[in-house]
């Protein structure tokens, strides 16, 4: 099977072959090095004229792009770690998301930016986050994050034919990743249901009746899958997982059918716990379940740290995963 | 003669236009704040006698006189301003982010300075031939997103003038303490050209802005024009701590009186008339205008 970073790269490649509007900016994404996680490998040696390597400036960057969208082009922009997000933010959040409003719909800002985040790799407090929570609710802005089971490719595409800016947030561990066949692997005893729609969740239903539902996005994903695993051999638990494409707006049609279902809801996140994206879907599922149950599962209110020991203390463990499972179905 | 009475008018235009905009907040038909460009008329007046309709234009926090000049419509204005559904965007924008055609405005310092290096790179891209200007003044001088955008413009060559309103205070701090080192500097170590006037004669800045917009559409690369003037009124609406006395001085440097001096009695009273009357309907129009309903513009 292709991997998670094969899928983003073809669907770049597809993208500016099939439209010369798209144009690609970014930090050292020329061949032959092709971007710090080669997702934009070939693309200079094929387009040279619509490939564009620029200065350490961030928000320069991005607002260049702003600027190309209101005037006919659809820029996707890389962003070399999530972590320099913070250095865009006044173009996300008072520019790209702020157009098409506050000019009455008169303007359109097809704006794609996309960056890895996340940690697990040893990077340390500023090459590790997951800051994708700083975007959550902003209007006029979508928050999206591909995984291993929908295709990457086509939520990449779907986000470049997004006439509304995108910020498109890819973990890092997720590029070496093979795409999932559904019944296969550690699917097969999964049914898996899909929402339509460009950036569709994806709800997986176990053979047996489930004790409860984890909502979880990206990376999360991969172990989410494992604490299930160990839940239904170690404790004969069945879960349903529900895997978010799009993180903001908050559509959670999928999750609240599950949780009628299970009654119980845990979510997941990479990000640190407080004011994350888990707070805000527990916020929703509880105002309109009365009852319902739930726990967080997210990173330490604390920097990444750079050792190992360090990180995996910090960042949430299938055991983290597994434990607040156990303690919701008590 | 004619483009002498057209200048002046542009410029009466827009002073008469603001001082209805300040009176009409006494009477509460208007809300909210807005930014004056009372005093540096000559700015606008100058630069949009040399550029062509289909140039893209991104203005500030102070956009009026710019998109009166740019040939924009009062009465749109107007009733943006007043907060009604004829206004330019409906009402969700407001005095500062209005678009227009090819023009458009944000109230973020610094942060539309590569938004208009980007339009310029689609200009550049599309060969439209188009150029983008984008106003800046003293303050903006202290946002770093506006060196990111300096650098890229010259290293892609991009058909973008900056103009740079010096008009000596950043809200109420003196360029002395907002400003270290050379206006001039900071676009020449890009190598930006820079062309400098300090002057509020419309026909002087008109020649300069002459010279630096043919540089630019000449494909050269950018260019920036800087043009030290006077804000006669508050920066918004109340927070001026200049004194009396250097309120009387600057008043000598008039746009108006400087240029009025080329016209006849008869054709300043012309202009008086004709200006009158659409600064009039415009308002008046607009104020029987309905205000902006939420649930008919939200879109899922």
């Amino acid at each position: 099977m292709p991997t998670v970073l094969d899928r983003l790269n073809l669907a770049l490649h597809y993208a500016m072959e099939t439209d010369e509007r798209v144009t690609m900016l970014g930090e050292d994404i020329l061949d032959p090095y092709g971007g710090a996680f080669k997702v934009t490998r070939g693309l200079s040696t094929k387009f040279p004229k619509r490939v564009l390597t620029t200065p350490i400036s961030e928000a320069a960057i991005v607002g260049v792009a702003n600027g190309m969208a209101l005037r006919g082009l659809r820029p996707v922009v890389e962003i070399m770690f999530g972590d320099f997000v913070t250095l865009i933010a006044d173009q996300l959040v008072n520019h790209s998301s702020k157009f098409r409003w506050m000019y009455n719909d008169q303007v359109r800002v097809p704006v794609v930016v996309r960056t890895p985040m996340g940690g697990r790799r040893g990077y340390g407090p500023t090459h590790s986050q997951s800051l994708e929570k700083l975007f959550l609710g902003v209007p006029g802005l979508k928050v999206v994050a591909p995984n291993a089971l929908g295709d990457p490719a086509e939520l990449l595409a779907a986000a470049i034919a997004d006439d509304d800016p995108v910020l498109f947030v890819e973990h890092k561990l997720l590029y070496a990743r093979p795409l999932l066949e559904p019944g296969k692997g550690d699917l097969i005893d999964f049914q898996v249901e899909q929402t339509g729609g460009a950036y569709p969740a994806f709800t997986l239903r176990p053979a047996d009746s489930a004790r409860l539902t984890i909502a979880c996005y990206g990376y999360n994903f991969e172990l989410a899958r494992a604490a299930a695993l160990d839940l239904l051999m170690e404790h004969e638990i069945f879960v349903e997982i529900v895997l978010f494409s799009q993180l903001s707006p908050f559509d959670l049609a999928p999750l609240f059918s599950s949780l009628v279902r299970t009654r119980k809801l845990l979510t997941v996140e990479e990000g640190t716990l407080s004011l994350g994206w888990g707070a805000e879907v527990a916020a929703r599922a509880v105002e309109r379940m009365d009852g319902l149950r739930v726990r967080r599962v997210a990173a330490l209110d604390l920097p990444v740290a750079n050792a190992k020991s360090l990180e995996d203390a910090i960042l949430p463990s299938v055991q983290d995963i597994v434990n607040a499972a156990l303690s919701l179905v008590s | 003669m004619d483009h002498n009475f057209a200048l002046y008018k542009t410029m009466l235009l827009i002073r008469r236009f603001e001082e209805r905009l300040l009176s009409e907040f006494s009477t509460g038909k208007l809300v909210g704040t807005t930014h004056a460009y009372i005093g540096q008329e000559a700015d606008a007046a100058g630069i949009f006698s040399v550029t062509e309709p289909e140039d893209v234009v991104f203005s500030n926090h102070r956009c009026h006189g710019h998109f009166l000049a740019y040939g924009g419509e009062p009465y749109r204005l107007a009733a943006e301003l007043m907060g009604r559904a004829t206004g330019l965007v409906g009402g969700r924008g407001g005095s500062q982010h209005i678009h227009w055609r090819n023009f458009y405005s944000n109230g973020i310092q610094g942060g539309i300075v590569p938004v208009a290096t980007g339009m310029a790179l689609a200009e550049k891209v599309r060969a439209t031939g188009k150029i983008t200007l984008v106003f800046i003044g003293d303050g903006t001088l202290g946002e770093g997103a506006l060196y990111e955008s300096l650098n890229i413009a010259a290293l892609w060559k991009l058909h973008i003038l900056f103009v740079l309103e010096d008009n000596r205070h950043a809200q109420t701090t003196p360029v002395e303490k907002g400003v270290a080192g050379s206006m001039s500097g900071r676009f020449a170590a890009f190598g930006i050209p820079v062309w400098e006037r300090d002057t509020t004669d419309v026909l002087d800045i008109r020649s300069a802005a002459d010279e630096t917009v043919r540089a630019v559409r000449s494909g050269a690369g950018p260019a920036s024009l800087i043009l030290h003037t006077y804000r006669f009124s508050a920066h918004s609406k109340g927070d001026d701590p200049r004194s009396p006395e250097e309120l009387v001085r600057i008043r000598q440097f008039d746009p108006l009186t400087v240029h009025g001096a080329r016209l006849t009695a008869e054709e300043c009273t012309k202009a008086e008339s004709e200006v009158d009357a659409v600064i009039n309907d415009a308002f008046v129009r607009a104020d029987a205008d309905p205000f902006p309903v939420l649930g008919n513009q939200v879109r899922r």
